[in-house]
Order: structure tokens, then sequence, then C-alpha cells
């Protein structure tokens, strides 16, 4: 079942690249272009990137996140346990995983619901609206900071292991 | 004081500033 395992991690890596992608467009590109049109006066605005943009983004950005984690549970198989039990060798990728996870239930439950509010799909005021994006925009910079020692352990479980022997 | 999560530079900081941290962490489980 060799084949299973490569194809496996190939759509683990596919899907890990378009979630991972994504939430570094939101956060190195998107939300600066968005505090620059606001703050260009008489400048045609952010409107566009929230209305076609942000709606497109978030779509592969939600369902790459599952997908993601979904392949690489498949992946881990019978290390499952002792990967997030952080046993032995198995910490290392287990540390990736858990990391991977809270980033995955941060953007169903944090980035997701807010950003709903943000696009008018569900009901808020301006004010909630604020509070919404403000909420999702620092659950975003979190999973930014969150993917930057999930993929050193996720890299390191098959390549660098010395490193932590 | 301000968030260093409003900065771009003060995230990435951050994740290294994790990392070293994890990092000890998971030297000591393995």
């Amino acid at each position: 079942m060799e084949w299973l395992s490569l194809v496996e991690r190939w759509v683990h890596f596919l899907a890990g690249i378009t979630w991972i992608g994504l939430l570094y467009y939101f956060n190195l590109v998107q939300a600066p272009a968005m505090a620059a049109a606001n703050a260009d006066q008489g400048g045609p605005g952010g409107a566009g990137i929230t209305k076609y943009v942000l709606p497109r983004a978030l779509l592969w950005f939600r369902w790459a996140a599952l997908v993601t984690w979904l392949a690489g549970a498949a992946l881990l198989g019978e290390r499952f346990g002792s990967a997030f039990a952080l046993q032995g060798q198995d910490a290392i990728i287990g540390m990736g995983a858990w990391l991977g996870t809270i980033m995955l239930l941060n953007v169903w439950g944090v980035i997701w619901p807010n950003q709903k509010k943000v696009l008018g799909l569900k009901p808020a005021d301006d004010a909630a609206k604020a509070k919404a994006r403000r909420t999702a925009f620092l659950a975003s910079r979190v999973n930014t900071v969150l993917s930057i020692p999930m993929l050193l352990f996720m890299g390191a479980s098959s390549h660098g292991m010395a490193l932590f022997s | 004081m301000k968030n260093p999560l409003d900065s771009i530079w003060g995230t990435i900081i951050s994740g290294l500033v994790l990392t070293a941290v994890l990092a000890v962490v998971v030297a000591g489980l393995v």
C-alpha cells in the first residue's frame, strides 16, 4: 500500500500549499493592500477586493485546510495516537500535527465565522463588522505565527531528525 | 504596548521565537 501513502502525502502537500499559500497571501498582500486602499483618499478603495477576491480566497482557504488535515491524519495512520501523545520520535511530527490542528480549528471556529459577518453572509451592524474584521485579522496573524514552527516540525520529521536527538 | 501581530515583522519574529521554544520542548521529549 505504498502507493496509497504516496497519494496521501501528495494530497497533503497540494492542499497544504493551497492553504498556507492563501494564509500568506492574506497576511503579506491583502491586509496591507486593504490598509493602503482605505488610506488612499480619492482612490478606488478596497471594496472590490472584499466583494470579488475575499470570498473566493476564503472558499479555497477553508476547504484546503480541512483536506490538508484529513490527508495528514490518513498519512499518520498507526502513528496518529503516538504523534498526538508526543511520544518518542513521533513527538516531532506530533508537534507539527498539534499546531496544524490548532490552525484548522482557528480557520473554521474563528476566522470563517467572523469573515461571514465581514462578507455580509451573517447579519451584523457596522460595529459588529469592525469587531469581526479585527478578530479575524488577529486569528489569521496567530495562524501565521503557528505556521512557522508547524512547517519546521513537518519537515523535520523526515529531514533533520538529528536536530532533536 | 503595541501588539506585535499588527506588524508583519512582529508576526514573523513571534513565529521564530515560538519555533525556538517548541524545538527545546520537542528535543526534551524525543
